[in-house]
């Protein structure tokens, strides 16, 4: 099996490592640095469940090699978190009850952050019809997203008041 | 901007000073998964473990000749290659049945298959190794030589002479049957101004937890004890399974249940491949894990709904339902799960139509037989979509048929709210129904009349909309009544442990266990209630058979109403033990006295007598300063089984609105409505989001979801590119309104709220989108899911 030599910055720490070819980025985080939050869905790209930041765009772990992060800058939920970067979207999720089993939350909170950074970067309040849209990519079992779209909708208010 | 939706119903006897009942608490365990936190079973890493892939049936039916183990034997990494035969001298096998089915049947399932195939997907042996990748290369080197044998596909043939016996020792392929017969069916069909015949079609569907089915098994040579890390929904029904295939006692196994990402019914069963990586690891003395990928989980977890329902009601041209019949034939593949069965979802179908209405006379057959094909068993809402389906539908389609509003056909036949306790003509047992009040609070909720006039005004400008209702029944927490009777080890009591800790604050044990569903709140809510202690101040502790009382844990809406209860009352029964050691410490009759946000208090004054934290700190470190006599006893476990019913039966009533385009046939969703009774609301916030993730679980059945097979039997759809699953875009906003008729059977009064979304969607959809369609004289659709090709197809167009 090919090994490839990388070095890349996870939620901020320098990492090198050697890592087979053909392992995913979403793998190499959860089983390589035990960064647990990402998880781990479908494996093709269509749950979101993986969701997390490279260089600043959000992809899915499972679509992305982890030699293709040589060089990058990688952001994890446990760093977006610690960082207390979506702290308000935390919270907001919490009160609302916008997560039932958490499985998707991460990914569903690196998702509706890119969304807000977005909608603070244009000054608009994105409508629910636009986070229903922007979250279409993030699969949730439980909740029926009602209430994930309440808790990004109050953020995005509440941010945009904040402004 | 709806968040925290606070609204304290009027208290009865839990009118405690300080009451948690009745209020949207945010629940306790959150910001771990929010952070990234959280602890599910693919998270688990153990010292020494190693991962096993499994090589898995490509046929639906074939013989097993020969296993060539060498090649994938030689892979640097792996551990072991073991076949079915070789697993099996350390497990036994199964059979799925419940005396109380009479006459269901089933054959022995092996943890792997041994000698033959019987779906596709199934295990044919294991390979573990260092990482699951290795254990996966290696699969593929393993040499299996199949003799493919005539795949048993299509239940409509299952019974017919010449179609092979899948089990020959059963003598047929018919798992189960039921048929009953009440009232005057005939009679009430002669009767009958106008019959409604027609056919309904399920589509097979599944779970499709976002968090696969995980396992990692430890078995511990020098402790001989088997410590299992299990994503399930009852920890002592595994821990009971566990010992009894592998020859264990029930103290020499341990399941712990930490977060699981999402289960639905999905993870209360057995799994011939989770047994397997048990065994494995007792075979190999060494943590064993094992996760399901996507595409594994397509073609072994638990399918459901798989059913078609020959169905026909009569009506008088004033409305009266004068009967039902239904003739029931599902498929559930070539074994009944263990230990629930396989012929529970048709048993609750013959049981659940019809059942909200008055009308005495009732036929009903259902036969379910063996097939090719992964099985079924119980998921969410377990038959009530099916029967509320058939059931509403007729109603409806009945209603059109004599011309009258599908509201007024409702009201002039649901059962009168006072007319309970009563029995449906299946003898399924009602204590109070509130289905009058429900339908006449959803019609001025979603502003029925309204709504109409929309309607109207804009077909005039070909836009069609439709709008569907579908009254429900839900069974929730079920007595023994369930299982227990039938000799399934499954209980349906639950335990709840109380304490007191040296600084005054409280932890509470229970069996039950959290799913996401907000199970560890309910607990919380209700112990600090009943002992008397700010929320913050109490630890739920749950999903550990070493560390909890024995207990059912969550499924059929039973964690809220039995475990509830149970932990309600042992907070009560803590508080007695508090106040008889506050009352030897203050010299006070420990009846004067209540506890009260943490503190001991005088109960006629209120004030404030002795702090938690300071009886704490005496009882544990200065116990000689008590007088003689006074032993603190700050622990207190109490235990709740359901005994006055065998069902705590809740009802609603939902109401979708929709837009058809009669072009394309998309289906776009503006609106969904549900009002539901689930007795005393202990947390508005979570029963509303019960109800919303359930509607849209059945959401998905009325228009995305069916796993797809060929006549061969293979599933041509296993990966969630293929299978739809509802995702936010195409999604409705759902409101919710609640009727309250608690259940005398408990203090609390609370019945289960985690089905009544997921009973009534796929009806009130599909009734909406006839709704729509009728102006344009399409035939009723009947074939979930409601694709735009079937659409198109009803419309002609096509």
């Amino acid at each position: 099996m090919t090994e490839v030599d990388i070095a890349l910055t996870v939620n901020g720490e320098r990492i090198a490592d050697r890592v087979e070819a053909r392992k995913t980025l979403v793998d190499f985080l959860r089983d390589d640095l035990g960064l647990t939050g990402s998880h781990v869905g479908c494996e093709h790209g269509v749950c979101g469940a993986c969701t997390v930041r490279v260089d600043g765009e959000i992809v899915r772990g499972c679509l992305m090699l982890a030699v293709q992060c040589d060089g990058a800058k990688v952001e994890t939920i446990e760093g977006i978190s610690d960082s207390g970067e979506i702290a308000d979207l935390q919270a907001a999720f919490e009160q609302r009850n916008a997560l039932q089993c958490g499985f998707c939350t991460p990914g569903m909170i690196a998702a509706a952050q890119d969304l807000l950074k977005q909608a603070q970067e244009n000054e608009s309040v994105p409508s629910r019809d636009a986070i229903r849209e922007y979250l279409s990519g993030n699969y949730c079992r439980c909740t029926g997203y009602h209430a994930i779209v309440d808790a990004v909708e109050a953020v995005a208010q509440q941010r945009a008041d904040k402004s | 901007m709806k968040i925290a939706e606070d609204n304290p119903p009027v208290l009865t006897a839990l009118d405690r000073p300080n009451s948690y009942i009745g209020r949207s608490v945010p629940r306790p365990n959150l910001q771990r998964l929010t952070q990234g936190r959280g602890q599910y079973v693919s998270d688990v890493s153990l010292p020494r473990m190693a991962h096993v892939a499994y090589v898995r049936s490509p046929h639906a039916h074939a013989r097993i000749v020969k296993i060539g183990k060498a090649a994938a034997e030689k892979v640097p990494g792996v551990i072991a290659v073991v076949t079915g035969a070789e697993l099996a001298k350390v497990i036994t096998p199964w059979v799925g049945v419940l005396t109380h089915l009479k006459g269901l049947k089933s054959a022995p399932q092996s943890a792997i298959a041994v000698e033959r195939a019987c779906w596709q997907g199934e295990a044919v042996c294991a390979v573990v190794a260092r990482t699951r990748a290795q254990a996966e290369d290696a699969c593929e080197l393993v040499e299996v030589t199949y003799e493919e044998l005539p795949a048993l596909t299509d239940a409509e043939t299952a019974l017919d002479p010449k179609t092979p016996v899948l089990h020959a020792s059963l003598g047929d392929n018919l798992c189960f049957e039921r048929k009953l017969d009440a009232g005057e069916v005939d009679k009430a069909f002669a009767e009958s101004d106008a019959i409604v015949e027609t056919t309904f079609l399920f589509g097979r569907h599944t779970g499709v937890t976002n968090e696969p089915r995980s396992i990692v098994a430890d078995w511990n040579e020098g402790e001989q004890r088997m410590t299992v890390y299990q994503g399930t929904q009852a920890p002592h029904m595994m821990q009971d399974l566990f010992a009894k295939h592998l020859n264990l006692r029930h103290d020499q196994v341990r399941v712990l249940t930490k977060d699981v990402g999402g289960s639905f019914g999905i993870k209360v069963h057995t799994y011939a491949d989770e047994m397997a990586t048990v065994a494995l690891s007792k075979l190999l003395k060494r943590p064993v894990k094992f996760v399901a990928d996507r595409i594994e989980s397509f073609v072994t977890d638990i399918h459901a709904r798989d059913h078609r329902i020959k169905a026909k009601i009569g009506v008088r041209t004033d409305g009266t339902i004068m009967a039902f019949e239904i003739d029931d034939l599902t498929g559930i593949g070539p074994y009944s799960v263990y230990p629930r069965t396989s012929g529970i979802e048709a048993n609750q179908i013959v049981g659940l139509v019809g059942g909200s209405y008055k009308c005495p006379n009732y036929r009903a057959q259902a036969r379910v037989v063996f097939q090719n094909k992964n099985v079924m068993c119980q998921y969410r809402a377990v038959g009530h979509p099916i029967a509320t389906a058939v059931t509403e539908a007729l109603v409806e389609m009945a209603a059109a048929k004599i011309g009258m509003d599908p509201l007024e056909i409702r009201r002039r036949n649901l059962v009168p709210d006072d007319g309970y306790p009563c029995a449906a003509p299946s003898g399924l047992k009602f204590e109070q129904l509130s289905h009058h009040e429900s339908l006449a609070h959803l019609d001025s909720m979603m502003n029925y009349a309204g709504l109409r006039a929309e309607q109207k005004k804009l077909r005039s400008q070909g836009i069609y909309r439709g709008i569907g209702f579908a009254s429900f029944i839900e069974v929730t927490n079920p007595s023994a009544a369930f299982y227990g009777v039938g000799g399934a080890r499954i209980t349906s009591m639950d335990g709840a442990t109380v304490k007191l800790d040296a600084q005054g604050r409280i932890s509470v044990a229970s069996g039950v266990t959290e799913q996401g569903q907000g199970a560890e709140a309910v607990l919380a809510q209700t112990v600090a209630t009943s002992f008397g202690v700010p929320i913050e101040h109490v630890r739920v502790i749950t999903g550990d058979t070493d560390n909890t009382p024995y207990g059912g844990g969550t499924w059929a809406s039973r964690a809220a109403g039995i475990g509830g209860e149970a932990a309600w009352q042992a907070g009560k029964a803590l508080r007695g033990n508090v106040l008889a050691v506050a009352g030897a410490m203050l010299q006070a009759k420990p009846e004067t006295l209540d506890i009260r946000s943490g503190i001991v208090v005088d109960a006629a004054s209120g004030t404030e007598r002795l702090p938690l934290e300071e009886l704490a700190r005496v009882a544990y470190f200065r116990p000689d300063t008590l007088p003689a006599g006074i032993q603190a006893e700050l622990i207190a476990t109490r235990h709740y089984v359901p005994r006055a019913w065998p069902f705590a039966f809740t009802n609603g009533v939902q109401a979708s609105y929709l837009e058809v385009d009669i072009d394309t046939g998309f289906v776009k969703l503006l609106k969904h409505c549900c009002v539901e009774d689930c007795g005393t609301v202990i947390n508005p916030q979570l029963v509303d989001e019960q109800i919303r993730g359930g509607v849209v679980q059945g959401i998905g059945a009325a228009l995305f979801e069916q796993c797809l097979y060929d006549e061969r039997g293979q599933m041509l759809n296993g990966n969630m590119a293929d299978y739809l699953v509802p995702m936010a875009a195409e999604m409705p906003d759902i409101e919710c309104g609640h009727v309250v008729s608690p259940t005398a059977d408990s203090e609390l009064g609370a019945k289960g709220a985690g089905e009544a979304g997921t009973a009534g969607a796929p009806a009130c959809v599909m009734n909406a989108i006839n709704d729509a369609l009728r102006p344009l004289g399409a035939a009723p659709l009947t074939d979930m899911p409601f694709t735009p090709g079937k659409i198109l197809k009803a419309l002609g167009k096509v």
